[in-house]
């Protein structure tokens, strides 16, 4: 009992909620096995938020208050975190991690809480008019696979006929994600498709990469996160593999997957759904937020890959909210405003330069059908001797005519096993 | 040749590098298990603080950076040097022996005599301890280890098999140095065993721990040597894990691949770790190659285990393991 | 003073047997009971119920499910982690395949599905013994998680393989899905729990229980003395395995909601339970119960503490809590090997006693 008391004390400090401030809740992993890709996208994340902080005083007049919880990409503790801080006023969610997103999909669904998950989670959920609560704009995975075949087909002057692409993917939900997509383009394009599943963690992939030197396939695809990206690297450097004929996809493709190989790694490619390079925002965190020893963390991502696509996360939160303040007059949003400025919201170009981000992501907007965003991403390479990633191509559309269908077969299908009414 | 057949045993020699591998993780267990009879589950960790431990000194972190940094608000990360590989790996040998004095002091001391599964969950909290103790340390972002070591495919293999049978072999380097590496420890470690005062104490205790406490041998003395032994073979594992993968949390799961190692090469004999190591890898890699593709890969996980488990039910005690007596 | 036997008689063999042998105890035990089945009910929010009401009533039937098996037939399983997943996806099968099916009757039959699956996992176990055992309950670990991620037949075949429980309503009220009330899902936890511990305790005192402790005492003498070791074994792994699928099954479909096999039913849960059963205490219920508070409050508790009331950042936070959790087990290992239970009894023998210890 005497426990019992002491841990409802510590839960009501914890759960001492400033009402008055814009709620958004972070839950990272800055530890476990994929904490080397949790640190920086969390620190983009809160950097930003701390920055309208403390050069606008927040959104729209109103503060933010930055709530962490620490879930170390573990499912359990993902929903603990979820349960302790919605209570808190929270207005949406972005867990970065595709586990997780499912179990959030429900309940946040009935809590009525607008979940952003960017690039990962439930690719169906692009649907608007299945998912009301949840959005996966700028893109998808299965843009993702769509937007790599489409690079490669311009490589290759039209025509995929004959040639064999090699799917490396992390044995779980979210490497099996593009394997409907990719073999849909199979059949369309001619290709030939191997799957290689390496198990959790993917530490060793020594029979998957003998296989791809067997077989010669003439791309490799990955979908991996975590140490598997690493050692994939690695292993394609040892096996001699034709760095720019490898391909990772946007969670593969960070500093940290090719710098442990060394000037091997040169040429590596990876897709990305923000472009890189020196943007004046980058500046101003610096100044405003990390002398000033806000940083969220060390402050040595600044500029790195995940670090840019948090920061972009948060951008794209920061711009739902203003959107949601100007739909309904005010400035103390609740979650249910947020999800109407989310599913009204527009990206321009003029925009992204006014925030000191020019060109950092394509231009898009979502409504009421569509949560999906644009579906584009672009293509980057590590230069090993500059230690930084290129950019190569501007940003590649997704073939909806491919994509669409399959959305809307696997929302449907969701929506008939729960009793969903289409919305719009 | 025909090529299956070629591809086969390039399957299988690369097979008998990955056993090496896992057996250097399961050298480990098998040295504490045989001379106090605890089943270490921190091996695994053992190795990632070991190698955490030799990158931060090699580059010159300040330890507990975050920890310092977020209580007093200063912003220290490195002392601004770098420490030679060869110096580093010393000054990490030296942390591994007053780790190893520690854990024998603090915790296992206190647990002399108690029922093995006790002693087993007493290094499952030591795995949690020290986990959470090397990420305060070191931070849990992902680290580069180069200590020299060759990487890369091994062209003269390469060549030769080539010009032999017209398909050209892959070998990792590494995997050279590894196996190379593996065996100048086992012979290391069985001369010590067998010619030094202190390894027949440890060969003494091992046997018998009543006998050798009577003839004057300090049960204390051994297990922190038995246990800074496991340390410096973690740091060994560490390395080469580390160097394949980079030093982050999943070198911790290693200990997992050594599991079923130790199942087959019996928790008590050095040179069972190693046919263990071997046989596993040679499995797994040609289960894999042959049967693999055709129910959906990824099976080396399981497969492992499941081979072990079949050569455990004709003979109970592991390949080398002892005999186990009963009698009522 | 109010803690003891005097005054209190007995006159049947039935009261002299009873678990509650002390009346202090008996009303402690009624109490607990009701307010559990008629005050928390009441008063829990979502946080409380789900996340940690649920998770701890879940992983206690699970330590129950293992301290049969580890506790009292010596028999240490790391494949925990497994048999709750074959628990979860014959439920999540019952689930989408018979609709009309009551939940009681799912949970029941994912049960009694694992038992069967533990059975054949379990026949090992007749030549191979101690850690060799526990390395070789591995093989089920990881053959099961891998089974279900690679048959797309377990996942209905869906994009990413991720299963997810549908709504489903026991009296008219639901107890799975999101829009089930918390208190109805504790409820529904908490009725399996009390009447699987009961169970649980009642088989062990009984004759099954009996061989059980007989074979972990020393398997060799047990067979001499009559005791069959290929059903007393047998029947430990079944009955464990039937309590640990009810906890897959209710881990997925009333708790977690959605289920990834490598996620959530990897390698740490059977470690996770298997740590509840030590700490709790081997061969007690009570220490099922004790255990599995312990390890699903204690790192809520830390976290708590640690980033509520100091204000450190919350991985820092995280990293203390493995390091504090790592030192109280060996702590708690160090002082007293048997677990929570045998500090529990130590605690009531003084009590006994007070105020007059000698």
């Amino acid at each position: 009992m005497k426990t019992l008391a002491t841990i409802a004390a510590a839960g009501m400090i914890a759960a001492g909620p400033a009402l008055a401030d814009l709620v958004i809740p972070d839950l990272h992993y800055r530890t476990g096995p994929y904490a080397a890709g949790g640190i920086p996208f969390s620190d983009g994340y809160q950097d930003y938020f701390t920055l309208l902080n403390e050069r606008d005083g927040g959104i729209g007049g109103e503060r933010i208050e930055i709530v962490t919880c620490e879930t170390g990409y573990d499912t359990e503790r993902g929903v603990e975190c979820y349960e302790s801080t919605k209570g808190q006023g929270s207005l949406l969610y972005q867990p970065l991690s595709t586990g997780i997103t499912y179990q959030l999909i429900p309940r946040a669904t009935a809590d009525g809480i607008p979940l952003h998950t960017m690039g990962y989670g439930r690719t169906s959920a692009a649907n608007g008019d299945v998912f009301e609560w949840v959005f996966n704009y700028p893109a998808n995975y299965w843009d993702a696979a769509s937007v790599f075949v489409n690079f490669i087909l311009e490589e290759n002057g039209g025509s995929l006929e004959g040639q064999t692409v090699a799917l490396l993917y992390h044995n779980s939900a979210y490497g099996r994600e593009p394997i409907r997509t990719l073999e849909l383009l199979s059949e369309q394009y001619g290709f030939n498709l191997i799957q290689l599943p390496v198990d959790h963690p993917g530490q060793e992939q020594g029979n998957q990469w003998l296989q791809i030197r067997r077989e010669r396939p003439d791309y490799v695809v990955m979908w991996g996160w975590g140490v598997m990206n690493q050692v994939a690297v690695q292993e394609a450097v040892n096996i001699r593999f034709p760095m720019d004929h490898f391909y990772g996809n946007w969670w593969a493709g960070a500093e940290h997957d090719v710098m442990p190989a060394g000037e091997g790694a040169n040429g590596y490619r990876a897709l990305n759904m923000t472009r890189l390079g020196d943007l004046p925002v980058f500046d101003e965190i610096q100044t405003v937020v990390l002398d000033a020893g806000l940083g969220a963390g060390e402050g040595n991502n600044l500029g790195s890959v995940l670090y840019t696509r948090g920061m972009y996360a948060a951008m794209l939160a920061a711009e739902a909210i203003r959107t949601a303040q100007e739909i309904h007059g005010t400035a103390q949003v609740t979650p249910a405003m947020v999800r109407d400025g989310m599913e009204a919201l527009e990206i321009t170009d003029a925009r992204m330069a006014e925030l000191g981000m020019e060109g950092i992501g394509p231009e898009f907007s979502v409504s009421c059908t569509d949560h999906g965003g644009a579906g584009m991403g672009i293509v980057q390479e590590w230069n090993a001797a500059e230690q930084q990633w290129v950019t190569l191509s501007d940003f590649i559309e997704s073939d909806a005519s491919v994509i669409d269908p399959l959305i809307a077969e696997d929302s449907e299908a969701f929506a008939a096993e729960n009793g969903i009414e289409p919305r719009c | 040749m025909p090529d299956q057949l070629l591809f086969a045993a390039e399957v299988s020699i690369n097979g008998l590098m990955t056993g090496v591998m896992y057996a250097l993780v399961a050298l480990g267990f098998v040295l504490i298990y045989k001379a106090s009879g605890i089943f270490n589950y921190a091996q695994g960790v053992m190795a990632l603080f070991a190698a955490m431990t030799l990158v931060g000194i090699q580059e010159g972190r300040v330890p507990f950076a975050h920890l310092i940094n977020s209580i007093t608000g200063a912003h220290v990360s490195t002392v601004g040097f770098e420490i030679p590989a060869i110096l580093a790996i010393l000054l990490t040998v030296a942390v591994m022996v007053g780790f190893a004095w520690l854990v024998q002091k603090v915790v296992f001391k206190h647990l002399v005599g108690q029922e093995p599964i006790i002693l087993f969950m007493a290094t499952i909290g030591l795995a949690y301890f020290l986990e959470g103790v090397s990420d305060l340390m070191w931070g849990s972002e992902i680290r580069t280890l180069d200590v020299g070591l060759p990487q890369g495919i091994n062209d003269a293999i390469d060549q030769g098999t080539f010009n032999a049978f017209g398909y050209g072999f892959f070998i990792d380097n590494l995997d050279i140095a590894a196996a190379i590496i593996a065996a100048i420890l086992v012979a290391v470690l069985i001369a010590f065993s067998q010619y030094t005062k202190q390894g027949r104490a440890m060969r003494a205790v091992a046997d018998d721990h009543q006998a050798a406490l009577s003839v004057g041998i300090s049960l204390n003395y051994v297990w922190v040597l038995v246990w800074s032994l496991a340390g410096i073979v973690a740091l060994v594992a560490g390395i080469m894990w580390g160097s394949k993968s980079g030093v982050q949390f999943s070198l911790s799961l290693i200990a997992l691949k050594a599991l079923p190692v130790l199942m087959l090469g019996g928790f008590t004999s050095i040179p069972g770790a190693i046919v263990g190591g071997l046989i596993i890898g040679v499995g797994e890699a040609l289960f894999e190659f042959a049967v693999g593709p055709l129910i959906g890969g990824a099976t080396e996980n399981w497969f492992a285990y499941v081979l072990a488990l079949a050569f455990l039910v004709f003979r109970p005690q592991g390949l080398f393991g002892e005999r186990i007596i009963e009698r009522v | 003073m109010f803690y003891r036997e005097a005054g209190d008689f007995k006159t049947s063999y039935a009261a002299d047997s009873q678990t509650f042998p002390i009346a202090f105890d008996r009303w402690r035990y009624y109490f607990v009971i009701a307010a559990g089945f008629g005050l928390l009910p009441f008063i829990i929010n979502d946080y409380w119920s789900n996340a940690i009401l649920l998770p701890f009533l879940i992983y206690a039937i699970a330590a129950i499910g293992l301290n049969i098996l580890v506790g009292y037939c010596g028999q240490v399983s790391l494949g925990t982690g497994g048999f709750m997943a074959v628990g979860a996806y014959t439920s999540y099968k019952l689930m989408t395949a018979f609709p009309w099916l009551d939940m009681v009757s799912i949970t029941i039959l994912s049960g009694v599905m694992t038992a069967i699956v533990g059975v054949a996992f379990g026949l090992p176990s007749l030549r191979i013994k101690g850690f060799y055992l526990a390395v070789a309950t591995l093989a089920a670990q990881f053959f099961l998680i891998w089974l279900f991620n690679r048959v797309p037949w377990f996942f209905n075949y869906s994009a990413s393989g991720q299963i997810s429980a549908p709504e489903r309503s026991l009296f008219g009220q639901a107890v799975t899905g999101p829009a089930a009330d918390p208190s109805a899902k504790y409820l529904f936890c908490l009725v399996f729990a009390f009447a699987l511990a009961w169970l649980a305790r009642n088989l062990t005192r009984g004759s099954v229980g009996r061989q059980w402790m007989a074979i972990r005492d020393m398997d060799i003498a047990a067979e001499i003395i009559g005791v069959n070791p290929l059903r007393a074994k047998l029947s430990a792994f079944a009955v464990s395995s039937f309590y640990v699928g009810i906890a897959g099954a209710l881990f997925f479909t009333v708790y977690l909601g959605a289920a990834e096999p490598g996620t959530a039913f990897g390698i740490q849960k059977s470690f996770l339970v298997l740590f509840m059963v030590i700490i709790g205490g081997l061969g007690s219920i009570f220490g099922s119960f004790a255990g599995a508070a312990f390890m699903v409050l204690l790192p809520v508790l830390l976290t708590n503490v640690l980033t509520g009331a100091f204000g450190w950042d919350s991985a820092l936070a995280r990293h203390f809590e493995f390091v504090i959790v790592g030192g109280l087990i060996m702590f708690f290992l160090i002082v007293e090997p048997h677990g929570l239970a045998r500090l529990w009894a130590l605690a009531k023998e003084k009590l006994r006693l007070w105020p007059f210890p000698h």
